[in-house]
Order: C-alpha cells, then structure tokens, then sequence
C-alpha cells in the first residue's frame, strides 16, 4: 500500500474554524505535516496548486480558506526538514514553459536528493489566463495535446545530459513547442521526477496511461474504483507499459475515533462544520447557477430550475450538468426529507474512511486487496495536525497487517513508490 | 551621509555550478556566522546551475537570520508566477527573502522558450520594471489583516481587504489579487544591479537595493548620489535606497600580499569588477570607501566561494568588526531590518496598512 499526505489546504474540507486550526500559510504549519507523514513513512507530500482566487457572483470567494503558498518554493524549504519524504508539487502545464519548470523540477530533485514529483494539471479557463501574459485561449482539446507534449519535452530536457555528467544540445520541434539550446541541471537522482497526473476524462485517463507514474483520482468508493482501476491500467498495454509501472491513487478523507460510533458521531460534527449554512448555499449556487442567498439553508431546496448556462461561479471545476445534478439532489431530498444542508452534506463529501483504527486500517487494505487502488493521497481535515492521529494510531496496524512498510527501503521517491529510474534515452 | 552609517555587507554564494545542497548550505552559514545581511546565488536559463530560488529555499530551515536573494528573470518567465515565488520564499524563511531581477538579452535565452525573439537591454529593463512593479502590487494585494477567520459570518478572509490589481503593462497585463497573502515583509527586498544605465533607472524606480561597480570612491559616491537623484524624481525617499559597491574578489593566499609573482598591494581591475589583494587589504578598503560616504556597503562575489568567503569572513569581516565598522549579531530577524529599511505601507490599504 502506499500513502501520501495532501496538505489540508484551499478546498471545502479544511475546518479553519476548530480551535486547534492553526496558519495555512507558515511554515511552521508545512513542516508539521510533513514530518508526521515521514514519521508514517509515507510516500509523499502533496499540495494543490491555485493560480487565481476563486470567485462567486463576481467578487472574491471568502468562505473558504483562501491564500497558498507557491508549491515548488516551499517543497525545496521541506526537503531541509526531511529526509525520505516524496516531495509533490502541483504544476499547471498550460500556464508555465517547458524549459523553466523542467529545470525547477529537475532542481528539487537534486535538492532533495531524490524525492521530487509533479502533479501535471491543465487549464482551460480563461478566468486564470487573465494572469499570464499568454492568456487562456487554449480550449478543452488542445490543453491535453499542449500536457502531453509539455511532459514529454520535459523529459527530453532531463534526458539531454548523459548519465555520466555531460551536457548535449537538445532541440525539440512540436505542435506546441519549438525550442532548442543546452539544459542546465545535469540528469537528477530520480533521472526523471515523478509524474502525476489528475483528471478523470477519456483525455485524462489516456494521458495518464501513456505518461504518468501516478494517477491521483477521486474514485473512493470501492465499486467506481475498482471500475477506474480497470479501465486505467488496461490502458497501459498500449503504451508497453505493464500494471504496476502506473500507481492508482484516490484523494480520500479519513475520521478516527476510539470506537466505529464515536468516529461516526465525529464525522458529523465535522460535515456540519465544513458545510456551514453559507458554505450550504454556496454549493446550491454552484449547481443553480443563480443568486440563492434568499433561501433557507435548513429549508427545502427551490423549486426553481438551474441556469445552465451561468457563469456565476470562477476558478472552480464543475461537476456535471447542472440539470441532472439538480433533479438527482431534489429526489435525494424529497425521498429523505432533507433541508439544504443535509443535501449538501450527503452529496458532497468524498470517501471517507470512518472508524476506528482498527476498522479503517482494515477498510483501506480492503480496498488496495480488490484492486480498487495501490494506496490513498489522505486528505486531513486540520492543518496542521490532522495527519497526527493516523500517523499514530492507523499506521501501526498497517505495518502489523504487512500492507504498509515498517522503514523506507530506498532514498528515492520512485523507490517508495517501487518505479523503476527511467530508461536513459539519450 | 555621516560616516557613523551602518555599514552593509553581502556576498554571493554561486560560483562553478554545484548540484548538492550541502555545499550552499556551508556557505550560507558561514555568511551568516559573519552576521552579513544576505547572501545571493546569481542565475540564468543559460548557464549550468540550479534554479537559485529553489536553493536558497532550501537553505531557509537551514539557516535563522541571513537574508536570502536569488536572481530571478524577468524576460521569460511570468511575473505573477515570481510575484508568488519570490512571496513564499519570504514565508518560509520568516521575513529573509529578497529578489535580484535580471534580464535575458541573449538569442541562446530566447531560444530555449521559443516564444519571443531576443530584445534590446531597454526594452527589457523597462519590462524589468514592470515585473518588479506588479510583483508590489501583488505583494500588496492582500492587506495585513485579511485573514479574518469570522465564525460566525464563515468568512475566512475579509474579501474587502483584498484588490484586484488590474496592471496593464506594454507586455503583460495581471489581473490579481495574487494567491500568496501578503508576505511577512510586505515586500521582499528588491535588489538591481544598477550598473549598466537601462538598469539604472529601472534600480532608481524599483530597487531596495542597488549594487554598482566602481573603480574609486569618488565614482562609486557619484553614482550613488546619481541613483538618489533619479529615486527622489520617481517620488521616493532617497533614503529607503542602499547602494552597495559590487567587487569580485580574489584574496589570494596571504593576509596583505596578492598572490606571489604579483606586485604587492590591493589590485582593483580597470573596470572597478575585480579586486586582488588579502582580506586585511580588503577591510581598508572598505573603511576607507565607506567612511568616506562613497556606498552604503559591498556585495562581495569570491572568486573561488570556499576559500574566498571564509577569508572575507574570517578575515575581512572579523576586522572590520574589530574595528567596530560592522555589527557581530544581528539585531532584528527580517532582511529589511538588517538593511534599515522600514516594512512598506501596503499601497491598497486605507490607512497604508501596517507599517
């Protein structure tokens, strides 16, 4: 099994208002996390990347937590604090070039010794480009073939110095990219950091099929896993690649407690946190696409029928279409009786494993045991100690179960995650 | 200015390319042992080394109180991607960050982008400018106090003391606010070097810091007094501006004497770049040019890092100290307090923010 920790950071699971919720921003609150998940002997560190604040009904989103750090400048402070810990940056490859991020990449790697990752990410989204000179004019197709061809020019780059330290002219002519001259940062200790990829359409999965190490998915149930898993390593074959050169990840969210009752009991409290009565009608919003703020959030949903076409919501994935979506959440609510919130309650969480120790260190090896995923990106609630409980208490049983390693095996992240180095292709 | 001015004293940590940290790590503490106020890593997307911020980020939970200052282009990269990085190393070093904008003028640069053709050293010191002015507005963007954390309204932030930045340069434009809240010194320390006259005037404009090369006192003074003229005409107070004489330095194998064969005494090259002589040497000259008004300090690059700085340290530093000339700790924790330099009112706040 493996393990990464994502720092609990701008998302709507993160209670900033619990009394033991400290910065989001210090560094004091990345290094706390970080060394619990080492002390986990996780895989690695993951953060999320924002490349413009979000916005609802045209003024800044203030409901959630707000404000990030840039991820490869804090990662290389991390790898001075740890020493086995992968160390997994979010890099969006429609706002950045292929030169100036493979060279940054391939840095932390030689900084940490071997431990950099990258979660390639992909934007559409005119709304962010109106912070970079190029704009955002790439649409939903170009930005895959923009991806692909971003990584592999990337590992063209970390190619370009032969394994015995000396540097050669590189030139790359593509679609997206014509570019040529002499990489400066000599093959890394990983010879390519890792690559991992999010995103779940048929472009995404092929993407990541064809050129990633790492799929970080939202599939956390065990049937909808084991379905992604399938589909997603069958796809391998094609590339020549085989089942275990690709690790299926799933961002999942976690609640302990000394029994399964007090974990459930628990886990209420916190869904009723997250989902505020503002942060109810937010998320009603989000799918309505109209000004909802009259509404009661423990009354029962409108009876009004959403704006496809709205734009009321920035910088914020969609899920779905809003009609469908909206008739889906009015039948959950007529057959359940729930108010606002409750329905937001139930629709919105993402898996979570909720018990006891005992009861969630068995869960997840269920699930890894089904083929329904190689291991979990846990997604804490709390910064910065919301790793602390599992790290103590999950962990041990994992390790007692052998699912999960006692010590690291190797210095690098691909050894961890049990990659092969890539092929030299000079 | 009064000769009891604080002297200011930098060194650069780069030199032939290293790809272990432990070795910028060594550097940067042995800097810091000499209480110097920062150090830097110069950089370029031509020439083999690491990303320089990416290093010294790597040596913040390193170190505890040196100031940290990568080069970082503005040619060819995004501004609000550097606003942001250069904002965070500020976060994870507590306030020591600082930023030595550059240019690249080189076909080779262009080239490895493939985006823009090489452009004339002006043209891409006024965008230089424009960089570093919308990295402050960005830096600006978030007040000090806009985390609110309101549980009974569920605000996180107060999105009022938030601004869009709405810059429109002759090459980019940035909407905002930026994604990193406003770092621990409201702005990390801009620093330029001014030598050349297209950087010049983007220094007097932008710069916290200028560095300039000089051959004599009375040079170094002229040019300072220059850049104090020209940073008074954009509205600045001349005094928010350091000017530190840039020297590479070769202190050869004696405390006095240059190297043998050559002929005795400090050597300092037609060009005012390079200086030759031993650390003790060194330490004269910087009593004499600082005494006599002519900077506000130095920023020594060693020719040889290992050897070079810990005789600059050991050596240069540790007499200057004797003699009283430089401080032996340090006073406060941020990069701008070792510089005397005050934390900018933010420019969006109604009251200027805390300052």
């Amino acid at each position: 099994m493996h393990l990464a920790a994502h720092f609990p950071g701008v998302n709507n699971t993160t209670v900033w208002a619990d009394p033991r919720s400290r910065s989001q921003i210090d560094f004091s609150s990345f290094e706390h996390l970080a060394r619990a998940a080492e002390r986990g002997k996780f895989d690695f560190f993951f953060l999320a990347e924002g490349l413009r604040l979000r916005e609802h009904n045209g003024r800044i989103h203030d409901l959630d937590v707000v404000g990030r750090p840039e991820s490869l400048t804090v990662l290389a402070a991390l790898a001075a604090v740890t020493d086995r810990l992968g160390l997994a940056a979010t890099v969006n490859a429609t706002f950045n070039e292929p030169y100036e991020l493979a060279r940054r990449l391939a840095s932390l790697d030689h900084l940490s010794e071997g431990r950099a990752a990258w979660n390639v990410v992909t934007s559409f989204d005119a709304f962010t480009g109106e912070n970079f000179r190029r704009g955002g004019y790439l649409d939903r197709a170009d930005r895959y073939t923009r991806a692909t061809e971003f990584v592999a020019t990337a590992r063209e780059l970390w190619d370009s110095w032969t394994p015995d330290g000396t540097p050669r002219p590189f030139t790359h002519r593509g679609q997206h990219f014509a570019i040529e001259g002499e990489f400066t940062v000599p093959r890394s200790p990983q010879g390519h950091p890792v690559v991992i990829q999010a995103g779940d359409s048929p472009e995404g999965r092929e993407f990541a099929a064809s050129a990633a190490d790492v799929v970080f998915t939202r599939h956390g149930t065990l049937e909808s896993g084991r379905t992604f898993y399938a589909d997603v390593k069958a796809r391998l074959a094609k590339y020549g690649r085989a089942p275990g050169e690709l690790k299926i990840m799933p961002g999942v969210t976690f609640v302990l407690g000394d029994s399964d009752a007090e974990a459930q009991e628990r886990a209420a409290e916190i869904r009723l946190q997250q989902v505020s009565p503002q942060n109810a009608l937010l998320a009603l919003e989000q799918i309505w696409g109209r000004d909802l703020s009259s509404y009661d959030p423990d009354g029962p949903l409108p009876d009004i029928d959403p704006d496809p076409g709205s734009s009321l919501v920035q910088g914020r994935v969609k899920h779905g279409d809003p009609l469908a979506v909206a008739a889906r959440w009015r039948a959950l609510s007529e057959e359940k009786g729930l108010s606002i919130r409750q329905t937001v309650i139930e629709t919105t969480g993402r898996q979570s494993f909720i018990g006891s120790p005992r009861t969630v260190a068995a869960r997840l090896t269920e699930f890894v045991e089904a083929d329904a995923a190689d291991g979990f990106i846990l997604v804490p609630h709390l910064t910065p100690g919301g790793l602390d409980d599992f790290v103590d208490r999950v962990v041990p049983l994992l390790q007692e179960r052998g699912v999960f390693r006692s010590e690291y095996t190797g210095p690098t992240l691909r050894s961890h995650l049990g990659l092969a180095e890539p092929v030299w292709k000079g | 200015m009064p000769a009891t001015a604080p002297l200011h004293l930098a060194a650069e940590i780069g030199g032939p390319p290293r790809y272990d940290p432990g070795h910028y790590t060594g550097l940067a503490r042995l800097a810091e042992r000499g209480a110097l106020d920062f150090v830097t890593l110069g950089d370029s997307f031509a020439r083999p080394g690491l990303d320089a911020l990416a290093v010294l980020s790597r040596l913040a939970p390193a170190t505890a109180r040196i100031g940290l200052v990568p080069t970082v282009t503005t040619t060819h990269t995004e501004p609000f991607h550097v606003s942001s990085a250069v904002a965070t190393l500020d976060w994870v070093s507590r306030g020591r960050a600082g930023w030595n904008v550059d240019v690249s003028t080189t076909g080779a640069e262009a080239r490895l982008f493939g985006r823009r053709p090489a452009a004339p050293a002006d043209e891409l010191w006024r965008e230089a400018g424009e960089s570093a002015d919308v990295g402050s507005r960005l830096w600006d963007s978030w007040e000090d106090d806009a985390e609110i954390r309101d549980v009974a309204t569920g605000r996180f932030i107060d999105r009022d003391k938030l601004h869009y930045v709405d810059f429109e340069g002759a090459s980019f434009s940035v909407r905002g606010p930026a994604i990193v809240p406003r770092p621990p010194q409201g702005h990390p320390v801009t620093v330029v070097d001014g030598t050349s006259g297209p950087a010049r005037e983007t220094a007097a404009r932008h710069a916290d810091v200028v560095l300039v090369r000089a051959t004599a006192p009375e040079q170094a003074a002229a040019v300072r007094t220059d850049l104090r003229r020209r940073a008074a005409a954009y509205g600045r107070d001349p005094d928010t501006l350091r000017v530190l004489v840039a020297l590479t330095v070769d202190l050869g194998d004696a405390e006095t004497a240059p190297e043998p064969g050559l002929e005795s005494g400090p050597l300092l090259a037609a060009d005012g770049s390079h200086y030759r002589g031993g650390p003790v040497d060194l330490a004269d000259l910087i009593t004499r040019w600082h005494r006599g008004g002519a900077a506000d300090g130095f920023h020594l690059t060693p020719i040889t890092p290992g050897r070079d700085l810990e005789r600059i340290v050991n050596g240069t530093v540790a007499l200057l100290q004797h003699r009283s000339l430089f401080r032996t700790f340090y006073p406060g924790g941020t990069l701008r307090e070792h510089l005397g330099l005050a934390r900018p009112a933010n420019r969006y706040a109604p009251e200027g923010g805390r300052a």
